[in-house]
């Protein structure tokens, strides 16, 4: 301790407590995930590992692999596309029964108990839907229907329609609900009430919303093929372990540029919409 | 050239509807080029809807889910998914403190902090954050494991690099964004770089910093959870390796634990947060 009081810290005990106690918390924590770093640079893990990053340059440009990648890369996006295209098909009919905004006995008062009852089932289906990972979904699937981009597609379909439902739901329940509860309470139907009244104050919204999501299934999709549900992901699995440093530098690279314009894609799409 | 006013006529004439389509029209381009790429999506992969809908498949589907059931609820493995549990929660959170500090560091030569600061590592730095973030965990993990073996190692370095790569973004972002004010006074005192740093642009961005860190920790249980899946440790391991030998009781119980796994978690941080806000 300082002698001095004008250099003397008067937190220093309070500091000490709450770094003992973090490395208390954080030892069990390296315990637990085998947190040995060193083992990358040690002797026998250096070896392949050396061999294996030096196979990265130069990456395969083979006409036949580029063809492949391109092949595959095409078939990812289109896995994206179809499978948020299915779950458009969930969340569209979800989002019409879960509304509150849409409910006609909620305009006096209280929802009527079975539309409330109903109301609350479609929210646990969806609820069900987007909690299991669609990492899961996949490995499900590809049990049932075997290898391939069919698994992939259900796979995003099923937790992007939760996901999907929610928001839109959220989406449409958190505007201004005067014009629709004016088209509902002057008779109205609930589709016209949607139509007229609640999309187009929240299309844009709608709509940039399911681009971002899109663009998440670009992603999900190359991270569902390496349980083989098709398209760039497989390829880089195979690749990864036949140890072809070439090829897999080449997917990176073509997977970093894919993110990157489907991200400059959909901010741009999402600016016109604003 | 000045519009033309036209004084409005005594009876309105009746207005067409407008064409459906028009070629100057953005949204018809875009309309018709997304519906060519749904199309062109579904021809393209060759779906067998057939094997998904055919009576067949939706009897093995329903005997597969009809084998989840009972669940495996014996001690001895409900102490093993536990201890998966912890590991999972383990790795995502030492990921997640081992990113905000790596994240950090880069974003430090990432971000601009005053108009006369030439920031000459910035464009690199962010080049190598956006390739760090494009890639996902998973793809790390794979590649990892080459070098780290199976286990929680690789995933846990996984998730830090793929965070590494989000969270240096947004540290850069926030750092950038802060007031300039308490720096520029600092720095026309001729207090050195490091001092700037720690006493004015630290404590303003701080609680910033903390709370995108947390937010991407409640992330990375999700993505910790199914990491195994490769091979990466956790209750992903754990899943795939049930689910490989065709127990569907003890794949029931883990999919289970992931589920409250990610609800206990998103209550707590929900909780956290609004402890935190009040």
């Amino acid at each position: 301790m300082n002698a001095d009081p004008a250099l003397r810290d008067p937190a220093w005990l309070g500091r000490i407590f709450w770094t003992g106690a973090a490395l208390l918390l954080l030892w069990p924590m390296l315990v637990a995930t085998e947190f040995r770093p060193w083992v990358l640079f040690s002797g026998d893990g250096r070896g392949p590992t050396l061999h294996f990053l030096s196979t990265f340059v130069p990456p395969a440009t083979s006409p036949d692999f580029l063809w492949l990648v391109a092949h595959e890369t095409w078939r990812t996006v289109a896995i994206a596309t179809a499978g948020i295209t299915l779950a458009l098909m969930i969340a569209i009919p979800a989002t019409l029964l879960s509304a509150r905004v849409l409910s006609v006995s909620a305009l006096s008062g209280r929802m009527a108990t079975p539309a409330a009852a109903l109301r609350q089932v479609v929210r646990w289906v969806l609820v069900l839907l987007r909690s299991i990972p669609e990492l899961v979904w996949a490995l499900v699937f590809v049990r049932v229907v075997g290898l391939g981009p069919t698994a992939g597609v259900l796979a995003i379909a099923l937790t992007y329609g939760g996901m999907l439902g929610k928001v839109y739901s959220d989406i449409l329940e958190s505007g201004d609900d005067h014009a629709t509860r004016n088209l509902l309470a002057n008779g109205g139907s609930r589709l016209q009430a949607f139509a007229y009244g609640l999309l187009p104050q929240n299309a844009a919204e709608l709509t940039s919303y399911t681009v971002y999501r899109w663009e998440c299934a670009i992603r999900s999709s190359v991270v569902l093929g390496f349980v083989g549900a098709g398209g760039l992901g497989q390829q880089l699995d195979s690749s990864t372990k036949m140890f072809a440093g070439g090829e897999v530098a080449t997917m990176l690279l073509v997977f970093v540029a894919l993110v990157a314009l489907a991200d400059h894609a959909s901010a741009w799409l999402r600016r016109a919409l604003a | 050239m000045k519009p033309i006013r036209v004084p409005p006529a005594a009876n309105e004439p009746y207005r067409l509807p407008p064409p459906l389509f028009d070629a100057r029209c953005k949204a018809c381009w875009f309309s018709v080029g997304l519906v060519v790429l749904v199309v062109a999506s579904f021809w393209s992969l060759d779906l067998q809807w057939g094997a998904f809908l055919s009576l067949d498949a939706s009897r093995s589907m329903a005997r597969f889910v009809g084998e989840f059931f009972p669940l495996d609820l014996s001690a001895a493995f409900v102490r093993k998914v536990g201890a998966a549990s912890l590991e999972t929660l383990a790795m995502s959170a030492l990921g997640t403190l081992l990113a905000a500090g790596s994240g950090l560091l880069l974003a430090l030569p990432a971000s601009r902090t005053h108009d006369g600061d030439p920031a000459r590592a910035r464009a690199p730095t962010r080049l190598l954050l956006n390739a760090l973030r494009a890639v996902p965990e998973l793809v790390w993990a794979a590649l990892l494991l080459i070098s780290a073996g199976l286990g929680p190692l690789a995933g846990t370095l996984a998730l830090a690099l793929h965070t590494t790569g989000v969270l240096g973004r947004l540290f850069a972002e926030a750092i950038e964004n802060t007031p300039h004010g308490p720096a520029a006074a600092l720095r026309t005192q001729g207090v050195g770089t490091v001092r700037v740093l720690l006493y004015a642009t630290l404590p303003q961005v701080l609680p910033q910093l903390i709370s995108y860190a947390l937010y991407r920790w409640e992330n990375n249980i999700r993505a910790a959870a199914i990491l195994g899946v490769v091979g990466a440790g956790g209750l992903g391991q754990l899943l795939s390796f049930h689910m490989g030998l065709f127990q569907m009781g003890k794949t029931a119980t883990v999919l289970l634990a992931m589920l409250l796994l990610v609800a206990v978690v998103d209550a707590l941080s929900y909780a956290i947060r609004r402890l935190l806000s009040r």
